[in-house]
């Protein structure tokens, strides 16, 4: 009972201040909605590579792989099975029809295990009658099936539920066929207590098992991209927790006298701060509640995005909805209590120790500011030392993040004591007594704004380095594009004889300056998914191919068949140099090459290789030898592109001009940067609220401090005036402030964490335009914010502004 | 031993039903019927026969150790195309083939299942010489005069156990029924089907790990068909006998759901001349049941062939033979006692 009415006094607060009530689950609700969303997104996409990854078995069952990660001969899978190896073969790829890919997934229905459920065919055996025997039947999604209708070249569809989109599971001699892998199997699946067993001799080889907990290729190409998402979410997380912390802070000083009364009148201290966290438990759960909604909208409205870009990068498919399990629900509440316990800790602490007989001071928290931020400067020091020394001696993406962090961090902390010695030091220079008043209640204010001010400072920091890094990568992207599509005309054929065609033919017409062989091979580097190429040397190359490092003659060592170029990505992750020896797997085994130069591949999640076309054809003699690109004369490019429909009855996706892949790369590139850039425009939405909130919070104390200047003749115009002046300077020294954090910032993302993440550096542009951009979109910000507490302002009753003066206390 | 015909009914049951059954005669569907006569001709009948829906070949032996102690021994290799059409190559092919193995001594019962698509490698059965396999479990003759399957080695094994054997026989096969045309109901379903009873077999058994050298005898069941049961058919009891005196009986009651049944079977002499058996010549009636699998199971018999002064009753060597695979049945090694003594097999479907 007692603690109901002390709950009702408390609440009481609340009733007679709206708008900060508002303010802190707004602080809620943000917070948790950009945390839960990212979450949401990063859980939807794990989900779907743990399905795609159980299609193949991973996670139940253990498989034998090639030693080059490629298909391998079905005897293998025959020969274990005559030696008792109760092994299933699977044969996967992908299939591209009309401009689409599909996956297809072959299996052996009479061999799979039960353990390998994702892929069982189901509902009677008639339906595996029919999936066996011509015509048979290729079970896919309910939503690929409405796709794909009747499709003349594929079996007759059956839909199968368990099934990720975009995927077909046909019959393994359906594979072979679908895929053009006559007698070829990419892996086989085996039940996992059979996984410890050595191989036979003759097979291990070429071929080695993997348990069956192997992390997916998946699941470590698209780490980085997560990790991205997950840092954005977090940082969002934290700008979200200062206007939790300022409304809360806020309310306990307003309510001191409150409290202190309750304690007279005979409310335990225990019981106080029961209230007291009762309210807060109270406030997380509303404000988490509308998080977690607000935060299912944000990851709805940003999966196609998302999707498009793991599709584009990874090859990997995501569903088009959200399907979120109740883990994800607690989990979004469960952080948010912990965010609102964490910012409402401090007030809770004083509020148990509050003593009943001090004095009043409703403003004591503004009083001792500049210990404050002493301890801030102290603090953010700290967190600077701690950052620099993560940058020395850490190593990896988390270590690259832990980096960010701190530097954004002990930015934040030290804005207040930088805008302190600012103000002071304007302050020093004002002579006329408005004006110095307006320096000092600057100053005054600052402790009550400086929560909002570091969300500001953190938002256009962050705002402007990964501006400068995406604006930087697209230039270079663009201008490396320019040096890696040579060709004018990139051609593929039904099949390395008609490729062979195709190339004779073009050589021989006039206005073709050049065919260059463009062979590709799959392997593995160290247990990483590498592409091999095989190239034909020539000027177009050598004149203009990126290369980051290089040994001398690097083209003709690799010309001459010994020597190889390698992926900057590749280069960092293994520490490969110009000069060094690497063992390449090759079907027929290792194959010890030189590395001569290491080129840019910006984008590509997977090592690449680059051998003469020569080397190639002898060591990947199964590779895809279908690709060329044709070097033509200006002009002669349509009539060719022509020619060679009509002649080889190529179709559309066959025969792509250059602006065509350009295009096409770019429109990837846009995708993989469109989540980054409206997380980062929602971060600074945030910080916008943040400061709004802060204001208005601020503005019913704000009369106490003007009444005595318009009781002295100021017009409530001027004081308007005044005060959305000192906003706007606040704002502009923070924005000020957050240049040079912004392009340290962006010197960590490309330098430090784009390295760890994606394997590759790029040169960094200073964009003074976006700089500007910023600078205004910061006041604007600051003018928005400040413009409804000041109409307020210029409104106010002068009875308003003289009641101020019998409040006082 | 047409359990086989049945367990295809089950293992496929959606082929039969979309026939309704209507088809009895084989043709229809474009399988070969089982006509008279049988002509077996060897060895071209050891081998597989395309165009018929199910095929088997099947062989227990009964085994002791040096210490009198009994075991028995089950290699199973079923046929089972999907379609009549001509097997095409590679994983075109419609064959689809299922292995069981067992080994059962008196305390337990071990049996595998494997399954194998044809056209691969991975499983079949080739003449010439003769070689039926499924994985790492063969059936393969040894070059030798006689008979092409006279002298064979037998391997196969599954958790916890394996077996490697070697049997001979003296004799050549057996045809069952009229010269290896076996009518298996009144109403007309019928087998080619022949026997060779009498193999000598030695060996070795591996039970965890453990290598135990038997010797024994084994009965080798030879059966194709292209005729599902009728709805009505309920299962069956199966005897394969060898009897101390040298002479082999087979015997079978084939229950419908009625309640009534039909029985028939062959008394083989020592030296190998068979004498069919006609329902009114045969006897055999349970005696007491066991709990298997969760239902009860006949496991004691009383087996009767008056004219022969054939009168005994047979004993499971362990009453838990459950060979509980996709399409469950009880088969085990039995002995038996009475006016006759001697060790067997029994198999049993058709109990739920």
């Amino acid at each position: 009972m007692r603690a109901w009415t002390t709950l009702r006094a408390l609440m009481g607060h609340w009733r007679r201040h709206p708008v900060e009530c508002l303010t802190l689950l707004a602080g809620l609700a943000v917070a948790t909605a950009l945390w839960s969303g990212v979450q949401a997104l990063n859980a939807e996409a794990r989900a779907s590579y743990a399905r795609s990854a159980a299609l193949l078995g991973t996670g139940t069952l253990a498989s034998v792989v090639a030693e080059d990660g490629g298909r391998f001969a079905r005897e293998d899978f025959v020969a274990l099975r005559l030696l008792g190896w109760p092994v299933t073969p699977l044969l996967d790829g992908r299939l591209t029809r009309d401009g689409e890919s599909l996956r297809i997934i072959g299996i052996d229905p009479i061999t799979l295990p039960a353990s390998a459920s994702a892929l069982r065919i189901g509902e009677g055996d008639e339906r595996l009658t029919d999936f066996l025997l011509p015509p048979h039947l290729a079970l896919a999604a309910p939503e690929t099936l409405a796709r794909l209708g009747a499709p003349s070249d594929l079996p007759p569809l059956a839909a199968s539920e368990t099934l990720p989109p975009d995927t077909l599971v046909v019959d393994i001699g359906v594979a072979e066929r679908l895929l053009d892998a006559e007698g070829r199997v990419s892996r086989l699946l085996l039940p996992p207590e059979r996984a410890g067993e050595p191989l036979p001799a003759p097979l291990a080889a070429r071929l080695r098992v993997l348990p069956e907990d192997a992390e997916s290729d998946l699941d470590r190409l698209t780490a980085s991209f997560h990790l991205n998402l997950a840092a954005f979410g977090f940082l969002a997380f934290v700008v979200g927790l200062f206007i939790v912390y300022s409304a809360i802070g806020l309310a306990f000083e307003q309510r001191k006298p409150m409290i202190r009364t309750l304690r007279a009148c005979g409310v335990s201290a225990r019981l106080l701060t029961g209230v007291m966290l009762a309210e807060t438990v109270g406030f997380a759960l509303a404000g988490g509640a509308l998080g977690i909604v607000a935060g299912y909208g944000i990851a709805a409205a940003l999966l196609p995005d998302v999707a498009a870009s793991l599709e584009g990068l990874y090859g990997a498919t995501l569903p088009g909805r959200l399907s979120l399990d109740p883990a994800w629900w607690l989990a979004g509440m469960a952080l948010c209590l912990a965010g609102a316990l964490a910012a409402a800790g401090g007030s809770l602490w004083r509020a148990a120790r509050l003593p009943v007989l001090a004095p009043a001071q409703p403003q004591a928290w503004l009083a001792d500011q500049r210990r404050g931020m002493r301890h801030q400067l102290a603090a953010a020091a700290l967190i600077a030392a701690g950052s620099l020394v993560a940058l020395a001696f850490g190593s990896g993406l988390a270590a690259g993040f832990a980096v960010l962090g701190g530097l954004l961090v002990s930015a934040a902390l030290a804005l207040p004591a930088l805008l302190a010695s600012a103000l002071a030091a304007g302050h020093r220079r004002a002579r006329r007594p408005v004006a110095e008043w307006a320096w000092a209640d600057g100053r005054q204010q600052l402790s009550g704004l400086s929560l909002a001010l570091m969300a500001l400072l953190l938002a256009l920091a962050v705002n402007l380095g990964v501006g400068t890094m995406v604006e930087s990568f697209r230039r270079t992207f663009v201008a490396y594009l320019d040096q890696r599509l040579v060709s004018d005309l990139y051609v593929t054929g039904q099949d390395s004889a008609q490729a062979r065609d195709i190339a004779a033919w073009a050589a021989a017409r006039p206005g073709v300056a050049a065919v260059l062989p463009i062979w590709r091979a799959e392997s593995r580097f160290r247990d990483w998914p590498l592409e091999i190429y095989g190239f034909a040397d020539h000027a177009t190359y050598r004149d203009n191919w990126p290369l980051v490092a290089a040994l001398p003659d690097a083209w003709d060592r690799v010309a001459g068949g010994a020597a190889v170029l390698v992926s900057e990505q590749m280069a960092r992750r293994f520490g490969l140099a110009p000069g060094d020896r690497l063992t390449l797997p090759t079907p027929a085994g290792g194959w010890e090459v030189e590395l001569a130069a290491i080129h840019r591949d910006f984008g590509n999640p997977v090592g690449q290789v680059m051998v003469a076309s020569d080397a190639f054809a002898r060591h990947w003699p199964e590779g895809d030898r279908r690709r060329m690109g044709l070097r033509v004369a200006p002009g002669a490019v349509p009539g060719l592109a022509a020619a060679l429909a009509a002649r080889f009855g190529l179709g559309e996706e066959q025969i792509v001009d250059q602006r065509g892949r350009k295009e096409f790369s770019l429109r990837i590139f846009e995708k993989t940067f469109a989540i980054t850039i409206a997380l980062n425009a929602l971060t600074l939405l945030v910080a916008g609220v943040a400061l709004l909130t802060s204001l208005l919070t601020l503005a019913d104390l704000r009369l106490v401090q003007l009444a005595p200047l318009w009781a002295l003749g100021l017009t409530r115009a001027q004081l308007a005036w005044l005060e959305m002046g000192k906003m706007l300077g606040l704002a502009a020294l923070t924005a000020c402030a957050a240049l040079p954090l912004g392009l340290a910032v962006a010197w960590v993302l490309t330098a430090v964490v784009n390295v760890r993440a994606f394997g590759w550096r790029l040169p960094v542009e200073f964009l003074p335009g976006q700089w500007g951009t910023l600078f205004a979109l910061a006041l604007l910000c600051a003018f928005v914010a400040a413009l409804w507490p000041i109409w307020r302002l210029r409104r106010a009753s002068p009875l308003t502004l003289l009641q101020s003066f019998s409040n006082e206390r | 031993m047409n359990a086989k015909v049945f367990l295809f009914a089950v293992f496929f049951p959606a082929m039969v039903f979309a026939q309704g059954y209507a088809g009895l005669g084989g043709e229809a569907e474009g399988y070969r019927p089982v006509t008279r006569p049988a002509s077996l001709a060897f060895p071209r009948d050891h081998g597989p026969h395309p165009g018929f829906r199910i095929e088997w070949w099947y062989l227990t032996a009964n085994l002791s150790d040096a210490d009198g102690k009994d075991f028995g021994i089950q290699w199973t290799l079923f046929r089972i195309p999907l379609s009549p059409a001509p097997e095409a190559p590679e994983w075109q092919s419609n064959q689809i083939w299922m292995g069981h193995a067992a080994l059962t001594d008196a305390d337990e019962h071990r049996y595998s299942e494997t399954f194998a698509r044809g056209g691969i490698g991975t499983a079949g059965v080739q003449l010439a010489p003769f070689r039926a396999w499924i994985d790492d479990w063969r059936m393969a003759a040894l070059p030798g005069p006689g008979d092409a399957l006279a002298e064979i080695a037998l391997t196969a094994g599954g958790e916890r156990f394996a077996y490697d054997l070697h049997a001979s026989a003296s004799l050549p096969p057996v045809p069952q029924g009229e010269e290896g045309y076996s009518l298996k109901t009144p109403g007309g379903a019928a087998s080619y089907y022949y026997s060779q009873p009498f193999y000598a077999v030695e060996g070795s058994l591996e039970l965890d790990g453990r290598r135990i050298a038997v010797t024994g005898q084994a009965w080798l069941d030879r059966e194709w068909s292209s005729q599902p049961l009728r709805p009505d058919d309920a299962g069956w009891d199966w005897f394969s006998l060898h009897l101390a005196t040298g002479e082999k009986v087979m015997a079978y009651r084939f229950r419908k759901t009625d309640g009534s049944a039909s029985l028939a079977g062959t008394w083989i002499d020592a030296g190998g001349r068979p004498s069919p058996l006609g329902d009114s010549e045969i006897a055999i009636t349970e005696r007491t049941r066991s709990t298997v699998a969760g239902r009860a199971i006949p496991t004691a018999w009383h087996v009767e062939i008056p004219s022969r002064g054939f009168a005994v009753d047979t004993e499971p060597l362990n009453p838990q033979s459950w060979m509980g695979t996709t399409f469950a049945y009880w088969e085990g090694p039995i002995r038996f006692g009475g006016s006759h003594d001697g060790r067997g097999y029994l198999e049993m479907t058709g109990y739920e």
